[in-house]
């Protein structure tokens, strides 16, 4: 999985040096490897701008390790961006609790990335407890997608 | 507002009538037993002035959705006319099954109104209460609850809690971006309005004993992390509580309004403190690599109640005010959470999760007896009514299709009898019933 995401973003830094600067929408849809190496769209889709916990953790676990990982090569590589780490929970907590839990797990993706290299000065928190599920559901899929830390690129 | 001024209580006047009738119906109850029948009452449109009925009407509204009384319809009134002031045919009333009859008369007097109200004792034959009040007439639902509450008083022995408010969260908009807006309504959905604007979202809102505050949480202008602020409610005016790094959330009033407890993250870890509303001087009160939050003062503010997960998943541990002396609580199957100790003091209500859902339910202080009142997919949130016998609290419906599921606010006694739904204009969530309006 991670060497074909690779090869993806060679293929698509082939395709972007091929054309003049292209970041509008119409084009990113059209081919959705064709995101310049160094945007957000890049680190959305080639590193991975998320990571998941089980209910009521905040540890990161194997494959997010290897997300963050990428993302902290990623952003020592394209130093001019900030990040915050959204922290968010699934819908079956209370709505305190969760805004805590999720301030828990943006920081616990904080701290990963601070100890793999990435300035702590560039890395902001913030919880939405279970305010902003993405996606919106009601099901044991929809929740593990929910039980996230979500790092946004300004 | 201008207050409504009590001028003069006509309390007990003892009116002869007849002989008392073998009484099958009664004018009291006794909430607390295990099961009653509800009080059958009679309430006639208020005499004098356009504005008596719709009060009848608010005062009917009221007593039915307490699940204590019976409301007869109108249409089975057999007695027209009844005079406002002298007895009713009493056998009349007994003859439709009233235990209780309400009769009332609104005077205009000098740009304000004058509110004349009596209950009958149809079962006994005599009057069993009646006041009389002076205000403006833009008061008159604020009259209504005031009748409405001294009526449930004299029938149950408890204070009433009609003539209060409750402050909660409009939801609207997509699930995965919803505006969440702190409202104000009155107990019965009336008069609702919305306090902050929906640009960022608002949470958890609470009342300052005098209503004339409330604290709740915001997010800052682009996406900045939650912070506690103090609002006027008729002004206005908001003011931030503490400036600090990290998101302060889960703020309450002490019960003498001179005080906030909340929780203030920092690294990740979020701790109990305790600010001085005037003074603005800061005070830790736990200090553990756990989740303290959810915290809420005993009704005599020597102890707060809140939620944590330092023994390793959430429970209810109670300290005293000033921190310290922590203890847990609770001890059933499953994780608690959201404790509000009754302004009676002798319950705490919590939200509890397990595997099956969530549920609404009451233990003692010291954790015992504890009972569920509401249970279902999404129940959470609980608040009391400023007589400790009723409790608010929301309802969710599962999301599907992308689409939110329905939030609805709920209120249920203390026995878990009588649940229904509170309306609201919006979906709703995190409601937080009001003390009883000062007189």
């Amino acid at each position: 999985m991670r060497m074909i995401k690779a090869w993806m973003a060679m293929a698509a830094m082939v395709v972007v040096a091929a054309c003049s600067s292209n970041t509008n929408d119409q084009q990113a849809s059209a081919a959705t490897t064709s995101v310049a190496p160094g945007s957000v769209g890049d680190f959305r889709q080639n590193v991975g701008d998320r990571v998941f916990f089980d209910t009521d953790m905040s540890t990161i676990n194997d494959e997010g390790r290897q997300t963050l990982n990428r993302q902290a090569e990623w952003l020592k590589k394209y130093s001019n961006y900030q990040v915050t780490i959204e922290g968010h929970c699934d819908e079956r907590g209370t709505r305190e609790y969760n805004l805590a839990l999720g301030e828990r797990r943006a920081n616990s993706a904080r701290q990963y990335l601070i100890a793999q290299g990435v300035p702590a000065a560039r890395l902001k928190t913030i919880s939405y407890g279970k305010e902003r599920p993405d996606p919106v559901g009601s099901d044991e899929a929809a929740w593990a997608r929910n039980r996230r830390a979500v790092s946004a690129l300004q | 507002m201008k207050l409504p001024r009590r001028l003069t209580m006509m309390g007990g006047v003892a009116l002869a009538a007849g002989a008392a009738m073998p009484a099958r119906a009664q004018l009291t109850i006794d909430m607390t037993r295990p099961s009653f029948e509800p009080v059958p009452i009679a309430i006639v449109d208020f005499k004098g002035d356009s504005v008596g009925a719709q009060m009848a009407g608010v005062i009917r509204n009221d007593l039915q959705n307490s699940g204590l009384f019976r409301v007869i319809p109108q249409g089975s009134y057999i007695q027209q006319n009844v005079d406002a002031t002298s007895p009713p045919q009493f056998p009349s009333w007994r003859q439709i099954g009233a235990a209780g009859l309400v009769v009332g008369q609104v005077v205009q007097s000098g740009g304000n109104i004058k509110v004349d109200f009596r209950l009958w004792d149809v079962v006994v034959g005599q009057q069993a209460t009646g006041l009389s009040f002076t205000s403006q007439p833009s008061n008159w639902r604020r009259l209504a609850h005031i009748i409405a509450d001294a009526i449930y008083k004299r029938v149950t022995g408890e204070e009433g809690y009609f003539d209060t408010r409750v402050a909660y969260v409009s939801e609207s908009g997509p699930g995965n971006n919803r505006t969440k807006r702190i409202a104000i309504m009155d107990q019965d959905g009336a008069n609702n309005r919305y306090i902050t604007d929906g640009r960022t979202i608002a949470l958890t809102p609470r009342f300052s004993p005098t209503l004339q505050e409330i604290v709740y949480m915001a997010y800052g202008e682009n996406n900045t992390p939650p912070r506690v602020y103090l609002q006027n409610v008729d002004s206005g005016r908001r003011e931030l509580l503490g400036n600090f790094p990290g998101m302060s959330f889960a703020p309450r009033f002490s019960p003498d309004g001179t005080k906030v407890v909340m929780s203030i993250s920092a690294d990740g870890n979020s701790d109990l403190y305790e600010m001085d509303v005037r003074g603005r001087q800061l005070r830790r009160l736990t200090n553990t690599p756990a989740i303290d939050t959810s915290p809420c003062y005993s009704n005599d503010g020597t102890q707060i109640v809140f939620n944590s997960d330092r023994g390793g998943a959430q429970q209810l541990y109670v300290m005293s005010s000033g921190g310290g002396g922590e203890r847990r609580i609770s001890f059933g199957e499953g994780r608690y959470a959201t404790p509000v100790w009754s302004p009676r003091g002798d319950f705490i209500a919590f939200t509890k999760i397990s595997s099956g859902g969530f549920g609404i339910g009451v233990m003692r202080p010291d954790g015992s007896g504890e009972r569920t009142l509401a249970s279902g997919f999404l129940v959470e949130g609980p608040t009391w009514a400023p007589n400790g016998r009723v409790i608010m609290f929301f309802r969710g419906q599962p999301s599907g299709g992308g689409r939110a599921g329905a939030v609805t606010l709920h209120q249920v006694d203390i026995t878990g009898r009588f649940e229904r739904q509170v309306p609201t204009p919006t979906d709703a969530s995190d409601p937080a019933w009001s003390p009883l309006i000062p007189q």
